[in-house]
């Protein structure tokens, strides 16, 4: 029989274990070093603010690897034996296998700060982290956090919830400016400070700086100020975790180089999720996707190909969520952070700064192409089939009741959104919304 | 979590009226004469303790305990003296057979006894004996030996059904204990009932305000910051605290309410204004009850002002608390009507199918009528019907009285309900089972009230109402149901008892409108929706499948969609047929998958 040996229990190593259980009887075996069992790492930030523990972010219980025949060794990988197709592990042991998943995941970036080691720095991917994290912040009243992105807001979230004062370092002019338009990167940059935020936006982290016993006592800001704090979260992003295989005859570049069907150059090895880096990346796309909803389909994908015959990864329309604070935040196809040439866009915002849309539509065809909503909920199956074929921003505009997704009895904004898009695109007339009270819902 | 000063000190307030509502249980003067006895029991109850009650009469009593213990010495004699009275013993069986012939005896009730004396208590005696022998007429015996021992049968029915008869079974000695300590109580309390209401619910309402109203403060969204690291909310000490008093409190409630006399005295004003009589351990029960939705209910407003879904369904339950439950039928009594809780649909409201509930409803006119009627309809017509258009959360989490409690006083305790599959499998079997034997119990009592006839299949239809009214109507759902709240989360009887949720559940699981939506594939997995899920659905299991969840057990209260911080889930009532339907698939490489 067939061993299919995965590294990474994450959402990309699980996917596929579960989807080769599906489509074979082959020997699957995954090794992890992280945690016995797979967790949710997304919820990191709910375990910290005490909305749930550990066992709350496990996705399934303990008793299914078992009875799904998915043998768990909680071990660390230290090197692999492409030419004899074997694995040593660090506690002694050899594992030999048949075909070989990679799906080890990201590493923190540190950037060769002064100081970045010290006690109270800490980053946020792991449970280790976690249990950092939670032993330098009890009982401190200051932090900072260095990281303008979607971690960084989860962190000082998290730091807030305990009534930490937390100043937030951010690169960019406006938070999360490299991926959200002006207008959003504004409207969440105003939310987080309502939030007694101290957020520094154009401020980059020079040093830490340290007492005697290697703690952590203050930062120093590319501005040349010095703040105080007790703790340092270091949030600038993750990079493909490719130290087990980096000096063999694996081709890396920044992460494990693939082919679409996500195969290396070794045969019958393969990489997905986080650690994955395209050679020829899908258009609109980059080469190294570090989110769970493609670790996933590639889980998906991978598990095909060692089935049956070689799947193409696919991935369909861009789509991904988030939140920051109270503020809910999804997007579907392509709005860039600065508005592309071909493209018109339309920008909704609610008065109360805590909605907005963001169309992104063809200048000449009109058709759509992707949009950011805050505080709204759209209907992704919706959306996806927009998408995918070639849909007028008109019909977008026209039918945006039917792809709403908030809970029932909410406002509705459909009206006001297309009145405003009929004021700045008079020649592309939508035609007005009814507007549907509490009696259309129930 | 952050918390004020101000919200110190109304936890502080709110834990010194908790503290003096128990204590009140501890003041204790109990005095009762002779003529408030008469007044207080009727003329025959009278005459049958009057003989007995001299050691009770003008003695003060500090202890609760003691005046009860004495109390029941007296009911007791009575009864004993009604048994040695009026039971026939084995002299009188032999006395009443003498007129029969030796031998070769073809029975008639008509000659047994008659050669009883013509006194009161013989009369009694060959009445009964007559009555309870009149099946045997015509039947032959061999000899007065065999006769005998048939009778000796009846003999012991008789005799056993004296205190029921004469004097006071256990049902009778209940009531009159109550109302004798409530008549005898002449604590403090009596004086300044109004006083003591204030010191402690007023004072609690006050306090539980302080605590609440500051969270205004924060600003809108998801706050569940330090739910599982809080002794009370994660099954810690204070949550156990908690348990332990809740249950002490439904003991107390439903099996010794004489013992909890000054709060039933403590609410008597506003009994008296509702219903123009006193209060009764109901009607003190039914207020708690209600000012917990109301109280709990300003801290959903709060907590959830962000989602117009939960300040209307919580809007919902408290006013059908306040009014179908609580108002309506404390009016209905001023009224002189049959009081009805107009909401409670059967077999969760299991008493409806009972002989005096129909007696009664068919015995007080149009409106008595009425409310037959419309019970029935409730349980034949509206639940599939509005069921199949909306759910069972119509009932369960917008209308229902247990509902209503789980969703307000329970809402802190809602993710310690268990999630596992085991769970799941013997939540089916229980609630199931409960939904079983209530329709048994209640074919039962039907039975009995058309024909008669006391006994169904062999079973004695009384004795299967009592045991279900004591197993599931009192420990099920009160005692387990809310004493559980903080251990095993706020909809312990919702979920493993109550036979209307089962009869809903089927509904919505088979022919319903309603589902939960998964939108797409944007679930991340974190579990917060099955976490917080009160009814221990494993709500995740489906949304990483991005299927939707279309489950029995789900009252829709839409917490489960508020707290996933992707907007995964949705609650809607659509085309029926396309429930399970898997959703557009969202990657090229969508697959059927595994368990
Ligand atoms: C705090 C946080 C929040 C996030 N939130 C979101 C979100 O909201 N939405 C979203 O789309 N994405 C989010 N992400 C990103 C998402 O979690 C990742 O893209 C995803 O987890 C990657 O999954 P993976 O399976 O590729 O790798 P991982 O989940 O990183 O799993 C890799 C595993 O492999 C193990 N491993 C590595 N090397 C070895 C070895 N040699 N031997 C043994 N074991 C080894 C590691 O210990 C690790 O457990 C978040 C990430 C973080 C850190
Ligand atoms: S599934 Fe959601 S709506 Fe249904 S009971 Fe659970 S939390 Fe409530
Ligand atoms: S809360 Fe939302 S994102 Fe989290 S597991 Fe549930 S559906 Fe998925």
């Amino acid at each position: 029989m067939k061993h299919v040996v995965i590294i990474g229990n994450g959402i990309s190593g699980i996917t596929a274990a579960r989807h080769i259980r599906k489509a074979s009887n082959f020997k699957i075996t995954v090794i992890s070093a992280e945690s016995e069992h797979f967790w949710s790492r997304t919820a990191l930030m709910y375990i910290y603010m005490g909305h749930m523990k550990y066992e709350h972010t496990k996705p399934y219980e303990d008793w299914f690897w078992k009875k799904n025949k998915i043998e768990l060794m909680h071990d660390y990988v230290s090197s692999i034996n492409f030419k004899e197709k074997k694995l040593r592990l660090a506690k002694g042991e050899n594992i030999s296998y048949d075909s070989l998943v990679l799906a080890t995941g990201s590493k923190p970036n540190k950037f060769n700060w002064p100081g970045q080691d010290a006690k109270g720095v800490c980053t946020m991917v792991s449970l280790q982290d976690l249990e950092n994290i939670q032993k330098y912040t009890t009982n401190i009243s200051k932090a900072v956090v260095v990281g303008g992105g979607l971690i960084g807001v989860e962190m000082a979230e998290m730091l807030h919830s305990k009534s930490i004062k937390t100043t937030f370092l951010v690169r960019e002019e406006k938070f999360w400016r490299n991926t959200l338009p002006y207008q959003e990167a504004d409207l969440v940059g105003r939310h987080i400070s309502k939030h007694q935020i101290d957020l520094r936006l154009s401020t980059e982290l020079k040093e830490i700086v340290t007492d005697d016993r290697e703690q952590v006592k203050a930062v120093i800001t590319s501005s040349g100020e010095t703040i105080e704090c007790e703790f340092v979260g270091i949030t600038t992003g993750v990079h493909p975790n490719i130290e087990l295989v980096k000096d063999s005859a694996l081709s890396t570049n920044k992460g494990i180089l693939v082919n679409q069907f996500l195969q290396t150059n070794i045969p019958d090895v393969y990489a997905i999720g986080d650690c994955a880096e395209q050679i020829e990346p899908i258009a609109n796309r980059p080469s190294i996707e570090q989110v769970w909803y493609t670790g996933k389909i590639m889980g998906e994908t991978v598990a095909q190909t060692i089935c049956r015959s070689p799947k193409a990864y696919q991935p369909g329309p861009w789509y991904n969520s988030a939140k920051f604070f109270d503020i809910e935040y999804q997007t579907y196809g392509h709005v860039p952070h600065i508005a592309q040439p071909h493209e018109n866009r339309f920008y909704w915002e609610h008065p109360s700064g805590n909605k907005a849309m963001h169309f992104c539509f063809h200048h000449k065809t009109n058709a759509f192409l992707g949009v950011n909503t805050f505080g709204i909920r759209l209907r992704h199956n919706l959306l996806d089939s927009w998408l995918r074929k070639p849909t007028s921003i008109q019909q977008v505009i026209e039918n945006l009741k039917a792809a709403n997704f908030d809970p029932e009895f909410f406002a509705s904004y459909e009206k006001e959104i297309t009145e405003q898009f009929n004021q700045q695109y008079p020649e592309l007339k939508v035609k007005p919304h009814k507007r549907k009270r509490i009696a259309g819902i129930f | 979590m952050r918390t004020l000063l101000i919200q110190k000190a109304g936890m502080s307030l709110f834990i010194l009226a908790c503290t003096l509502l128990a204590a009140m249980l501890f003041i204790n003067k109990y005095e009762i004469s002779r003529s408030q006895l008469e007044t207080v029991l009727s003329p025959q109850d009278y005459s049958k303790v009057s003989n007995f009650i001299s050691p009770i009469i003008n003695h003060e009593y500090t202890s609760s305990i003691s005046f009860n213990a004495d109390l029941e010495k007296v009911l007791d004699s009575a009864n004993q003296n009604i048994q040695s009275t009026f039971s026939i013993s084995n002299a009188d069986l032999e006395h009443s057979i003498a007129s029969f012939p030796n031998e070769n005896i073809t029975f008639n009730n008509e000659i047994l006894a008659s050669n009883f004396a013509n006194d009161s208590i013989y009369n009694y005696k060959k009445d009964k004996l007559r009555t309870y022998t009149s099946w045997m007429n015509g039947k032959t015996y061999e000899n007065k030996k065999v006769l005998k021992e048939e009778l000796q049968g009846t003999t012991k029915s008789i005799n056993g059904s004296l205190n029921s008869h004469l004097g006071f079974d256990n049902y009778k000695l209940n009531t009159l204990k109550l109302s004798i300590t409530r008549a005898a109580n002449s604590t403090p309390i009596k004086d300044s009932p109004l006083l003591w209401l204030g010191l402690t619910i007023g004072l609690g309402i006050f306090a539980a305000m302080l605590y609440i109203l500051p969270k205004l403060s924060q600003l809108p969204g998801i706050k569940n910051d330090g739910v599982f690291q809080s002794a009370h909310t994660s099954r810690g000490w204070i949550g156990y605290s908690i348990g332990v008093m809740l249950i002490l409190f439904y003991v107390l409630l439903y099996w010794y309410p004489e013992y909890m006399t000054n709060w039933m005295i403590m609410v008597d004003p506003v009994s008296q204004v509702l219903n123009g009589g006193p209060a009764s351990q109901w009607f003190f029960y039914g207020l708690l009850y209600t000012i917990a939705i109301i109280v709990m209910g300003i801290r959903m407003f709060i907590k959830y002002r962000h989602s117009q879904y939960h300040i209307i369904r919580t809007s919902s339950v408290m006013f059908f608390q306040t009014s179908f439950a609580f108002l309506i039928p404390e009016i209905l009594i001023l009224l002189n009507q049959p009081s009805m809780d107009l909401k409670n649909i059967w077999p969760l409201n299991y008493t409806f199918f009972f002989d005096y509930n129909i007696q009664n409803l068919i015995n007080s006119g149009g409106l008595g009528l009425f409310m037959l009627v419309w019970g029935i309809i409730l349980v034949l017509v509206a639940v599939p019907v509005i069921t199949y258009f909306y759910g069972k959360r119509w009932y369960c989490s917008w209308v229902c009285g247990c509902g209503g409690l789980a969703e307000t006083l329970g809402d802190p305790y809602r993710q310690l309900s268990d999630k596992s599959l085991k769970s799941w499998k013997i939540e089916r079997w229980m609630v199931h089972a409960v939904l079983a034997f209530a329709i048994m119990m209640t074919t039962g009592t039907l039975y009995t009230y058309f024909t008669g006839s006391g006994s169904l299949l062999g079973l004695d239809t009384y004795y299967i109402r009592s045991v279900y009214g004591f197993l599931i109507g009192s420990v099920f759902a009160g005692v387990v149901g809310v004493g559980f709240y903080p251990v095993m989360g706020s909809r312990v009887w919702c979920r493993f008892g109550c036979p209307l949720a089962a009869y809903l559940g089927i509904i919505q699981r088979f022919k319903s409108k309603f589902r939960i939506t998964t939108n797409g594939g944007q679930c991340i997995s974190c579990g917060n929706c099955s976490t917080y899920c009160e009814m221990g659905i494993d709500v995740r299991w489906y949304a990483q499948r991005e299927q939707n969840i279309v489950r029995a057990s789900c009252v829709g209260c839409g917490v489960c969609a508020s707290v996933c911080p992707r907007g995964v889930l949705k609650l809607e009532n659509d085309d029926p047929d396309n429930r399970f339907e898997k959703p557009i698939r969202i990657s090229n490489s969508k697959i059927e998958v595994l368990n």
